[in-house]
């Protein structure tokens, strides 16, 4: 649906900051999260998790167990249904173990009983016998010819002969003659990067409440990205319709990609409907980071070449990234992000996805980008400090455009990189004094976005009011950007108009609120859900008058005679109609279904001063902005808080977090006390400098806005770091103790 | 006829070529004529792809159409988080 030719439309609600729908609520303790659900007879489920990081399991007796008081049903992985596909397979085999338990926390045996306690002496009474494995966790170990096989047999047709069994994909991106490229270079620099694992960092662990009847009917609330996906997910594993299956998204304590999938879902269903009766299940923080998806860590080579004025004259790089005991391709989403920023003759990237005894990632945030364009970005600077060349200068020698041939294939249309760059070196940061051990890095970020799958309902209510009916959980603000959206088209205030998020039986199919997507798509489908109401109003009211329908249009909230022999009438709002709605034809109605497509690709530029303490190696952020091209910002307060949020996360992975795997397999900080998320206190403002670059793509030029303010700040610290003590890290995170060791050579 | 663009580690399943020649009018054409005419893409292309037209990224649109003017990408299937 494209851009409105009405391109001079001065918006009355769009771009105002209205108050949050659901603060109140929230702080108040009011909102209704997973586990705040119960129910009359309700169970308590509770997970064994495998102490080992790989072993087979030869034998589970949970005889003992189920003679206790109060143990309801044990359920292990024969209980679940076999789907046909690989991707509902091995999120089976990741919710409850197969044959092997792949990482240290994999589930392996679940417990129903009439108390948590109760559920908790069970776990002990469930007796599982193991025959310990070798294991690997690292990427760059599994790769090697001799590392243990985590899964064998799950490499696809991709992968090059020659590889360890662990490495199950390979993707390859690029065009021109990077070599011949690199023989036009004054200057090649080639270097090596790790990152870590990190965590999404939600505050609401994984919670639901399952119930089946004896007919096979199904009821679950949840805290998840995608009530939808739920849905499929369970249906897939529990072997039943999905129509039989009602999923009801509850309020939700962030996600962040991380809540895209499922993990005890299936068990609780599969647990009330061993037992009959319903079952809640509330994971710990220590499961949570034991046994839900992080991101991928990686392993990434990277080289350049560049002309003494700052031409760079070939990219390459080659991606590893660990996802964890299963199959994941998120390692071409780096090798795809890499070198998007740049308008190159000559680039390859290629990336191996490799398996290893670590829980199963998930989505975080453009997932594979930020490893990727650290790594990029990193060298960039580096090349920019050995010629002394002004790093925003370079990347706007260098900057893709509208016709540059992407890194990653297509060609560019309008972009807004080289205009968040030159607003990014123009303002008053950039050029701000720095002090002793102080340094600022600037780096870019991208991400692709997308639309999908999306169902709106509009209701018209008698009193005028709209209410707004879609089937996205709220993460980032949703629902008062699709009210604002919805009480612009209709011309009423935005108090008029509320959202409800709903359940799975009261719309079609949407995709998981991922991907940059909702306010873009579920947006769009308010607006010609919109459209689908005053059409009908303008038809009714039309006929009231005695007109033609084309003689009627709709102006600022309200029906009015269009053109000059439409004669003269009183303008009718939507409350007058609204008013005789019985009386002339029934409820008023819109509604639209669309798998949206003209997201449009998202750049952003990071400005970062830092300061390096020479005695501990601590690092502080003095300041920080961002620049992003956000399209047309619906809800301002919103679309900072995105970027705020990304920035501080990827501050996070840059700066303190990592999963940390010991000798022994075995996670060693499975709690925010040993995983370091920035908190308040770390931090600076974080200032933001939004660029309404509209969407051609959407009709009011909306862009997605919650992923890309994550992929600059790695770099950006790094470079910041670099700068201001002269020394470049090339593993995050850059800790106190690396950069300390690094300070003393 | 139009021209289709794969990714590089497509090229070794595609005869060598990183660019082909195919008859289709829609992506849904694209996506039969491709697992047909190379039959060792069709795994890649049953396990999800996106196509980008001028730019512009689909995952599913199946229906829309095509013609010899359009830049064709095809690309892995998008995620998001």
């Amino acid at each position: 649906m494209a851009f409105d030719a009405a391109k001079d439309r001065q918006f009355k609600v769009v771009g105002t900051r209205p108050r949050r729908p659901d603060g109140i609520d929230k702080v108040t303790g009011k909102a209704q999260y997973g586990a705040d659900m119960s129910a009359p007879g309700m169970l308590h489920g509770l997970v064994l998790r495998s102490p080992h990081p790989h072993a087979r399991i030869v034998g589970i007796d949970a005889s003992a167990a189920l003679d206790m008081a109060g143990v309801k049903a044990v359920v292990t992985n024969a209980d679940l249904a076999e789907p046909e596909d690989d991707f509902y397979r091995d999120i089976k085999d990741n919710v409850l173990a197969r044959d092997k338990a792949l990482y240290d926390g994999h589930a392996v045996a679940a417990v129903a009983a009439t108390s948590l306690e109760i559920a908790l002496a069970a776990l002990d009474r469930i007796e599982v016998e193991y025959e310990v494995l070798p294991h690997v966790t690292d990427v760059d170990a599994a790769m090697a010819p001799d590392a243990p096989v985590v899964q064998p047999g799950r490499a696809d047709e991709t992968v090059p002969s020659g590889h360890s069994e662990n490495v199950t994909g390979y993707w390859q991106f690029g065009h021109g003659d990077p070599e011949g490229g690199f023989a036009k270079a004054d200057k090649i620099v080639e270097r090596s990067f790790k990152t870590a694992a990190t965590h999404q960092g939600y505050i609401e662990p994984h919670a639901c409440l399952g119930s089946m009847t004896s007919d096979g009917k199904g009821e679950l609330w949840c805290c998840t990205q995608g009530q939808y996906m739920v849905r499929s997910t369970c249906a897939a594993l529990l072997g039943m319709d999905a129509s039989q299956l009602r999923v009801t998204a509850s309020e939700i304590g962030g996600g962040f990609g991380g809540k895209t999938t499922t993990f005890i879902e299936p068990v609780a269903l599969a647990l009330s409907r061993k037992c009959g009766r319903p079952v809640k299940m509330v994971m710990s923080r220590e499961e949570v980071f034991r046994a839900t998806g992080p991101t991928a860590s990686s392993s990434i080579d990277v080289k350049i070449g560049m002309t003494s004025d700052g031409k760079v004259t070939a990219g390459a790089a080659t991606l590893r990234y660990q996802g964890g005991a299963f199959p994941s391709e998120t390692v071409l989403f780096g090798a795809q992000s890499a070198f998007a920023a740049y308008d190159l003759e000559a680039v390859r990237t290629e990336g191996f996805s490799v398996l290893t005894n670590r829980p199963k990632e998930a989505a975080y945030r453009a997932p594979g980008a930020p490893m990727a364009v650290y790594a990029v970005e990193s060298v960039v600077d580096e090349l920019c400090q050995h010629f002394g060349l002004d790093p925003f200068e370079v990347r706007l020698k260098n900057a893709a455009r509208k016709g540059t041939l992407s890194s990653y294939g297509p060609t560019f249309d309008e972009i807004g990189l080289v205009a968040t760059l030159e607003a990014a070196q123009a303002h008053a940061h950039y050029s701000a004094p720095l002090g002793p051990n102080q340094g600022r890095g600037i780096s870019c970020g991208f991400w692709f976005n997308f639309g999908g799958n999306t169902c709106v309902s509009l209701n018209v209510n008698d009193d005028g009011t709209v209410g707004v009916t879609e089937g996205n959980p709220d993460i980032g603000g949703s629902r008062a950007s699709i009210s604002m959206m919805a009480a612009e088209e209709l011309g009423i205030p935005y108090e008029k108009v509320r959202t409800v998020v709903t359940d799975t039986n009261s719309l079609g199919f949407n995709d998981v609120t991922d991907g940059s997507r909702v306010t873009f798509a579920v947006g769009l489908a308010t607006i010609n859900a919109a459209r689908a109401a005053k059409a009908e109003m303008c038809r009714r009211v039309a006929k009231l008058w005695g007109l033609e329908e084309d003689a009627v249009k709709w102006e600022n909230g309200a029906v009015v005679p269009a053109g000059p022999n439409a004669g003269k009438h009183e303008s009718m709002s939507l409350a007058e109609i609204a008013a005789i709605a019985d009386q002339t034809g029934g409820p008023i109605a819109g509604h639209h279904e669309t798998n949206a497509d003209g997201a449009g690709v998202s750049f952003g530029v990071h400005i970062c001063d830092a300061e390096v303490d020479p005695e501990t190696g601590a690092t502080k952020v003095l300041r920080y902005t961002v620049f992003q091209d956000a399209g047309k910002a619906v809800h301002p307060d919103y679309v900072e808080g995105q970027m705020q949020g990304g920035a501080v996360q990827g501050i996070g992975w840059a700066l303190n977090e990592e999963y940390i795997y010991g000798d022994d397999g075995k996670l060693q900080n499975p709690g925010f006390l040993d995983y370091r998320v920035p908190v308040a206190s770390d931090l600076p403002p974080i200032d933001t400098v939004i660029l309404e670059i509209p969407n051609p793509g959407h009709p009011y030029g909306v862009r997605g806005v919650g992923e890309t303010s994550i992929v600059p700040p790695l770099a950006a610290l790094s470079n910041a770091i670099s700068r201001a003590a002269g020394i470049r890290l090339a593993e995050l995170p850059m800790s106190p103790p690396r950069i300390r060791a690094a300070l003393r050579g | 006829m139009i021209r289709v663009k794969l990714w590089g580690s497509l090229r070794s399943l595609a005869d060598d070529q990183d660019e082909v020649e195919i008859d289709a009018r829609t992506l849904k054409d694209v996506r039969d004529a491709l697992s047909s005419r190379f039959p060792r893409l069709k795994p890649q292309i049953d396990r999800g792809v996106s196509f980008a037209v001028d730019g512009l990224i689909y995952r599913d649109d199946w229906l829309l159409d095509v013609t010899k003017a359009n830049e064709i990408v095809m690309m892995p299937r998008m995620v998001g988080g």
